[in-house]
């Protein structure tokens, strides 16, 4: 069953990449194997909520901490999910449940990431004193600077000139750093494509 | 053509290197982030303690699943070595195929290392599907689940802040890497030891996760070099006022 799983992974894989070379031959495949990964990414959601569901009720059945937040957490999914399966996701009551009680939810841990950020980039230097340390932290200061919004409007020409000298050299950085991702990203869809590594359990 | 001439090239070099890495195992520079990862499960394994891997929301249809799986590679070698601790490590993520899949790969790594039995499906946690409630789900693990390091490693952007702040509250020890700028900014700034750009996909050669990893590392390297040298000809070339 192994070899199975393996053989239909990568021959889907390698369907799908070639498909984008060659799409003449292979990109009706390449979309009906694309179509059915999309379904059943769709299932994935729902057993994942189900995981989310029985991981939270093993904590209330087992009475661990904050357990109590994984009764509202349930109660909570039950009654949107029965809710957006009765009205429909474009009705107004469900959009307000969304725009009153998501939105606002995510913004204020937000909030509490801008504190945080700020709070670790005190510590930084606390945690590590070294050249790089001190250099990002006078650089994030002046990027900081450069874009604040100075009074009576307008942008000060030394901004300018601060944004350009410190955006040459992070965008180089930024380059840099993507290139080595793209490449460790290739490597690791081989490894994955020849069976190397197998993350569905065959290996 | 010449996307796929790299990566026929990238393949042919993979393949290569992978045999010659069973012969002759690589030595690779030291990265203390993984110097402390490797301390840091062998003293779970001991204290019984719990490590918690976060593999981020990295979603598998697109360009970002690749650091999923290279966190899934991982995951399936630090499978096998706690399988011994009395407390199986904690995964989460924020995406549900990867939910499923970090479960697979747990049971993989105990099925290899004889101790099936001690997998349970509440340890590959789904948390949440956007960034914030992933992260809200995942700091309860972090503060009460007796866990002695955190591992994060995959997709993860901004909110990963929180994350890193509630391991420091813990005194936990923190492996972070991700493929995205601004968490490497975070973490960099809240790491004692931070992964920066590539060093992510580092992460199973330095745990032992076989000779196809220490040659991927090998093939990295030889494909930085040559993109190194087709970008000093191309600024030599148009130097000289060529056509490019």
């Amino acid at each position: 069953m192994r070899i199975v799983t393996a053989a239909f992974a990568i021959a889907a894989g390698l369907i799908v990449l070639l498909g984008y070379f060659f799409p003449d031959q292979l990109e009706s495949f390449r979309i009906i194997l694309l179509d059915w990964a999309i379904i059943i990414a769709a299932m994935a959601v729902l057993i994942g909520i189900y995981n989310l569901i029985a991981v939270q009720m093993e904590k209330i059945r087992t009475r661990q901490k904050g357990s109590t937040y994984g009764v509202i957490l349930v109660i909570a999914l039950i009654i949107t999910f029965g809710l957006g399966l009765i009205l429909g996701p474009e009705n107004p009551y469900m959009r307000l449940t969304v725009d009153a009680i998501i939105v606002p939810v995510e913004a204020s841990l937000m909030a509490i990431l801008a504190v945080t950020l700020i709070y670790a980039s005190i510590r930084l230097l606390r945690r590590r004193v070294d050249v790089t340390s001190v250099l990002f932290l006078v650089i994030a200061v002046i990027f900081m600077l450069a874009i604040v919004p100075i009074p009576f409007g307008g942008v000060s020409a030394l901004q300018d000139v601060i944004l350009e000298v410190t955006g040459m050299f992070s965008r180089g950085g930024a380059r840099g750093l993507l290139i080595g991702i793209a490449l460790g990203t290739l490597l690791t869809g081989l490894r994955v494509l020849f069976g190397i590594d197998r993350p569905y359990g065959g290996n | 053509m010449l996307a796929l001439g790299l990566l026929v090239f990238a393949a042919i070099l993979l393949i290569a290197l992978t045999f010659w890495r069973r012969r002759t195992p690589a030595s690779f520079r030291r990265i203390d982030a993984y110097e402390r990862l490797n301390r840091s499960v062998g003293l779970a394994v001991e204290n019984g303690s719990r490590l918690h891997i976060s593999l981020g929301r990295g979603n598998l249809f697109t360009a970002r699943g690749g650091s999923a799986l290279a966190g899934l590679a991982m995951l399936r070698r630090l499978a096998e070595r706690t399988s011994v601790s009395d407390r199986p490590p904690v995964v989460t993520s924020g995406d549900a195929s990867l939910a499923i899949l970090s479960q697979d790969t747990l049971q993989s790594g105990y099925r290899a290392a004889g101790a099936e039995e001690q997998y349970r499906f509440s340890t590959g946690r789904l948390t949440g599907l956007t960034p914030f409630s992933y992260a809200a789900g995942a700091i309860p693990a972090i503060h009460d689940e007796n866990v002695s390091a955190n591992i994060i490693i995959g997709d993860l952007g901004t909110e990963a802040a929180l994350l890193t702040e509630a391991s420091d509250r813990e005194n936990a020890n923190l492996i972070a890497a991700s493929d995205d700028l601004s968490a490497q900014s975070v973490f960099y700034a809240s790491a004692q030891d931070p992964l920066i750009g590539e060093e992510l996909f580092a992460a199973g050669a330095y745990v032992g996760a076989g000779a196809a990893h220490d040659a991927s590392l090998n093939v990295q390297d030889i494909m930085r070099w040559l993109i190194i040298l087709a970008l000093l000809l191309g600024v030599g070339l148009k130097i000289l006022g060529a056509p490019i």
